[in-house]
């Protein structure tokens, strides 16, 4: 317990990131959003969907960053100090999976309350059901921040989380359009959790939930990332 | 010493090697440490003290041989939290207080020390409400003390802990450590500081290229260490010759003089006469502890059994 208080403390003491990752999604939002109220995009109007795209690219930083700071300890060095405590793998991935979604948690309130300042008007259980797709799907996110974060030297994590986040953005129409809505392209689309991060808002909205597709790329890219994150965490005590 | 033949008793590594690329950092050492035994690994850098230490640590594989801690691998000792170690590098994490940290280390052991203690103790109390990241290089030494030392485990493994520090916080540091080793904990450090391992340990280890070159009591390495040396006027030596004798363990010219560094300074003197009867004002003393300190490390000179 003593590890994960300091562990969330420690991120909350990181102010200049902190605001960071908060206010960059709202921003974003209420600059693109709020000149296009009235629009339609995707099947649902525009400040749903990109309220729900700009969630997921907040969310998906927020989630991915304990990564930089798993990094960052080892570059100091003292991860090797803790490795040879009675720490086990799994008290240290569930302290950084939970300050993980401590972190993303306000950012989607932040967004769904700057969405629904701009008309966006969900039923309750829809709000539930988009944070539940959206917590859910987000999960790849942060055993692939916790898998870089012992892979990678601290400064190629930046670029690489940075990178890869925009990257996954991009693809999964986080940005507002879409790359594709056909052929191999699309497909390459559909196999990003992302992608159907994204579509959250729209399946909120149609009340059905996503299609099995999306559980299956959400569940596969949790299975595969896991034993990639165990294997390189064990790895990480080279002196460095 | 009645446990040093205990397998479960302390640390046993038998035949443990490891080797970085092509460098033999480890060459298949074996070494025995009772409970309660107070061991300095001695060498130069370079010798594989620190390769060692991480090996017992379970922080790196080794490639070949075994490691028995109280009856367990490392991973075991490690988990059941019965070892406190201190590193050579590792700043304290960022974003925490000085006291915070100590505490965060201590909620990993199952019977871990009082942390007010702890920071008393090596001496971070005085500075337990910094922040990590503003200490100096000697208060950060003295909380990586207090993080090795507040688990309480039966075995503590200090990686040179006393490197970069000055004259003054080097005394502070080991009257901190007597009293730890005062409590049956079975220490192992690391040191390149002859006078470290002499003044703190009950038994040192001398290594040297990844070997064990001498084990024993400090007093007995001691004595060995006061090897001695066979200066004498010798025009035109010839320095293989002097080599080759018998308790020579290196020859070295000076203008005229000549210095003989000997294992055994009787064994040499007397064919050395014989052999170079030219040979005049012959003095025979007692070399410095790190004159033979060197000596003894120059392990590609040295017979290991005649050593060990």
């Amino acid at each position: 317990m003593t590890h994960v208080r300091y562990d969330i403390l420690r991120m909350v003491r990181n102010r200049a990131f902190l605001a960071l990752t908060l206010a960059l999604p709202l921003v974003l939002f209420l600059s693109v959003a709020s000149g296009q109220r009235h629009a339609t995009h995707d099947g649902v109007g525009f400040p749903l969907y990109f309220m729900t795209a700009m969630a997921v690219y907040g969310a998906m930083f927020a989630v991915i960053s304990p990564g930089a700071r798993i990094a960052r300890d080892r570059a100091s060095g003292w991860t090797r100090q803790m490795r040879i405590t009675p720490l086990r793998i799994r008290a240290d991935f569930a302290a950084k999976v939970l300050t993980a979604y401590l972190l993303a948690l306000p950012t989607l309130a932040l967004l769904y309350l700057a969405g629904a300042a701009l008309g966006v008007h969900l039923g309750a259980t829809q709000w539930l059901k988009l944070t539940g797709l959206l917590l859910v799907g987000l999960v790849p996110l942060v055993v692939l921040g916790l898998a870089l974060g012992y892979l990678l030297p601290v400064d190629a994590l930046t670029p690489a989380l940075g990178g890869i986040v925009v990257l996954l953005a991009l693809l999964g129409g986080v940005y507002g359009f879409q790359l594709a809505t056909s052929g191999p392209m699309f497909d390459v689309m559909k196999a990003l959790p992302s992608y159907w991060l994204v579509q959250a808002g729209k399946a909120a909205i149609a009340g059905g939930g996503w299609p099995a597709e999306a559980w299956i790329v959400v569940a596969a890219w949790t299975i595969v990332l896991i034993p990639v994150a165990a294997v390189v965490y064990r790895r990480s005590t080279s002196r460095i | 010493m009645t446990q040093s033949n205990d397998h479960t008793g302390g640390i046993v590594l038998t035949s443990l090697s490891k080797s970085y690329g092509s460098v033999r950092a480890v060459r298949s050492i074996d070494l025995q440490i009772a409970p309660g035994e107070t061991v300095a690994l001695l060498g130069p850098n370079g010798a594989g003290k620190t390769t060692t230490i991480d090996m017992v640590l379970g922080l790196t594989r080794p490639d070949s041989g075994s490691i028995s801690l109280f009856g367990m691998t490392p991973a075991q000792a490690v988990a059941a939290g019965a070892v406190g170690g201190m590193l050579q590098t590792g700043s304290p994490l960022d974003h925490m207080k000085v006291r915070e940290l100590v505490s965060l280390m201590a909620s990993y052991y199952p019977h871990p020390l009082d942390v007010g203690d702890a920071l008393r103790r090596t001496g971070a109390a005085e500075f337990a409400g910094q922040w990590t990241t503003k200490l100096s290089g000697g208060q950060a030494q003295r909380v990586r003390f207090a993080a090795a030392l507040v688990g309480d485990a039966d075995l503590l493994l200090l990686d040179e802990p006393t490197a970069g520090i000055d004259v003054e916080g080097r005394r502070e540091f080991w009257q901190a450590m007597r009293a730890v080793a005062g409590r049956g904990k079975t220490v192992v450090f690391a040191t390149h500081y002859l006078e470290e391992a002499d003044a703190f340990a009950d038994r040192i280890v001398l290594m040297s290229h990844g070997r064990i070159v001498a084990d024993g009591p400090a007093t007995e390495i001691k004595a060995r260490a006061a090897a001695r040396t066979i200066r004498g006027t010798l025009p035109g030596a010839d320095l293989a010759g002097l080599v080759a004798l018998p308790g020579v363990a290196a020859a070295d010219r000076h203008g005229d003089t000549i210095i003989l560094s000997c294992s055994d300074s009787d064994a040499a003197l007397r064919p050395l006469l014989g052999a170079f009867p030219e040979i005049r004002d012959i003095e025979v003393g007692g070399g410095s502890l790190e004159e033979a300190f060197l000596e003894l490390t120059a392990a590609d000179k040295l017979d290991p059994e005649v050593v060990r």
